[in-house]
């Protein structure tokens, strides 16, 4: 039997009714000598020899397992990942599936998005969560989304804080790209050592959004409460881009009354990958939960009194409201979202604060040490929690290429994103760092303001 | 299904009623949705529309729909009741159900009620 759907008789009537002859007609427009051309190909190898030369290739890789200490975060963090978590994730039931939402065949999946959703809101302290977005970027961007169809177009402008990790920022400008939005606060001249509070005097009646980070790209941690009350006060909404580990340890978005807060779930079990796949986290109060992008998954109970799980909300997606949704986007990363909730089921609510704790105080010693070197020192003096801005006294870039020589990856060189800060890197420090390792990266640190 | 005479009526299930300037959703439109669980009116008193834009979006257990104007004036009052109980839409698609009103609405296309009966007479056939 033939695989292609087409029988010669279909092919002819297509082929006539587009004006040409034969199939190779179509591709006269490229010269003949082009359309086979010889590729040159070493001769095939076996199985066997294959295998080799990439097993090869791969152990050229450097990872942080065992090869490399790192204390690079910026966005993705090194954590300690419970073995379960991959063995869930690798159950076939869960592994191959593509949009599983029928409930009659999919209540395992649909409770694992429910419980994400219940794990996610009671970290964050916000009302409801959405089965997840690409990443924490694209959970930023959905943030304007939703501001934007909750006023219908009307309010047209989102302040941005300048400590908004700037790729996040740069996927909202282009998500809004065509929305004829007014992108604020955020320019290259903005003062990075402004408080919260300073953005304030940009919101206006004009505002429907402002976005801020927690703690910020700089690691800071600053209380919000009194800024979001102002936005308010204005009638605009406020976003938290928050990094999930710390909120096991700090005041809540919820707390602060933020009304959307989103961010990354890579974190949360997940391993950095080559940065990516992610898992972007989508939390909001409920009075918003119509114009949220995505699905969110409630618990009901079936014909027969038995507890289940079926697709509550929909309606904002392609497929039931097209064109009038809030978002276009109908993805989730409904494995990486099981990741997460069985990681976060695992840990627990004393393991998760422990890896904050862990996390906070490790950071706390690497900073202290790292600032005593003669010509370093800490870029800001607000509260952390496990990333800081150091300054290296001398170019980013060529004091991570000494710490590398040493088996060290560096921090993020801030000079790319924050000119200002040339000679400064974003040192993150987890639980995966060892007090040894903290002190090596001292230590070759104080040989290079020695050479 | 029910449609009073005193209000005019679009091919799109919405009614007008010229005399106070109010307009909503037809009981033919609320039946066809069935069980309406969410509103949310798209205007704003001081807004002008235009017959034939939208005025409200609705959920039911069934489908997502919007609703257009049915005549064509500034917006002087707007239900914000409605998205509280969303379900009056269902019990009093001509009273409490109202969206918004407009001053001196003018229609567009609307027919009289004998006539929007038979428009919904000939599609449920």
């Amino acid at each position: 039997m033939t695989y292609i759907p087409i029988s010669l008789k279909e092919r002819d009537a297509m082929l006539t009714t587009i004006g040409v002859k034969t199939l190779d007609d179509l591709f006269k427009d490229v010269p003949v000598k082009h359309r086979f051309p010889k590729l040159n190909l070493p001769p095939a190898l076996t199985e066997m020899e294959v295998a080799a030369e990439l097993a090869d290739i791969a152990a050229s890789n450097e990872s942080v397992h065992g090869d490399l200490i790192s204390f690079l975060g910026a966005g993705a963090y090194h954590h300690y990942i419970p073995s379960v978590v991959d063995h869930i994730l690798r159950r076939g039931e869960f592994y191959t599936a593509y949009t599983p939402y029928q409930p009659e065949i999919s209540q395992g999946t649909l409770q694992g998005i429910f419980e994400y959703q219940s794990l996610m809101t009671t970290l964050t302290g916000m009302e409801v969560s959405n089965a997840s977005h690409y990443d924490g970027a694209t959970a930023a961007a959905e943030a304007v989304n939703l501001a934007w169809a909750q006023f219908r177009g009307k309010r047209k402008k989102v302040v941005i804080s300048p400590t908004v990790h700037p790729q996040y920022r740069a996927v909202i400008r282009t998500y809004t790209q065509g929305m004829e939005l007014e992108l604020a606060g955020d320019d290259g001249n903005a003062d990075l050592d402004s408080s919260p509070e300073e953005l304030k005097s940009m919101v206006d009646e004009n505002t429907m959004l402002v976005i801020v980070q927690y703690p910020d790209f700089f690691g800071r941690i600053h209380d919000y409460t009194k800024m979001i009350e102002a936005a308010h006060s204005k009638g605009a909404l406020v976003c938290i881009v928050a990094n999930p580990t710390a909120l096991a340890l700090l005041k809540t978005p919820g707390e602060m009354d933020a009304d959307i807060c989103v961010g990354d779930g890579q974190p949360l079990g997940l391993p950095m990958w080559y940065g990516g796949p992610s898992l972007g986290f989508f939390t909001t109060k409920k009075t918003y939960v119509h114009k949220m992008a995505g699905r969110l998954v409630g618990e009901t109970v079936d014909g027969r009194g038995q507890r289940a799980y079926v697709l509550t909300l929909t309606a904002r997606e392609q497929h039931i409201k097209r064109e009038r949704a809030t978002s276009n986007i109908c993805s989730n990363e409904g494995l990486l979202a099981l990741g997460a909730a069985v990681y976060m089921s695992v840990l627990g609510k004393t393991g998760m604060r422990q890896v904050a704790e862990l996390c906070y105080h490790k950071a706390h010693y690497a900073a202290e040490q790292l600032s005593k070197i003669k010509g370093m020192g800490l870029c800001f003096t607000e509260p952390f929690f496990h990333e800081f801005a150091l300054c290296v006294d001398k170019p980013a870039e060529e004091v991570n290429a000494h710490l590398l020589e040493h088996g060290i990856i560096g921090g993020y060189a801030l000079g790319t994103d924050y000119p200002a800060l040339k000679n400064h890197l974003l040192i993150a420090v987890t639980e995966m760092n060892t007090k040894e390792e903290i002190d090596s990266l001292v230590d070759v640190l104080s040989e290079v303001n020695h050479d | 299904m029910n449609a009073p005479t005193k209000l005019k009526y679009t091919k799109s299930d919405e009614w007008f009623d010229p005399s106070s300037g109010a307009m909503g959703l037809s009981d033919y439109a609320q039946s066809q949705l069935s069980d309406i669980v969410f509103v949310e009116i798209l205007v704003d008193v001081g807004d002008t529309v235009e017959a034939g834009s939208p005025i409200a979006s609705v959920e039911s257990v069934k489908a997502s729909a919007e609703t257009y104007a049915s005549a064509t004036g500034k917006v002087v009052a707007v239900n914000k009741a409605l998205s509280e109980k969303p379900e009056t839409l269902n019990s009093d698609p001509y009273g409490a159900g109202w969206m918004v009103k407009v001053e001196q609405g003018a229609t567009g296309d609307v027919m009289d009620s004998a006539a929007y009966e038979k428009f919904c007479a000939d599609r449920t056939h």
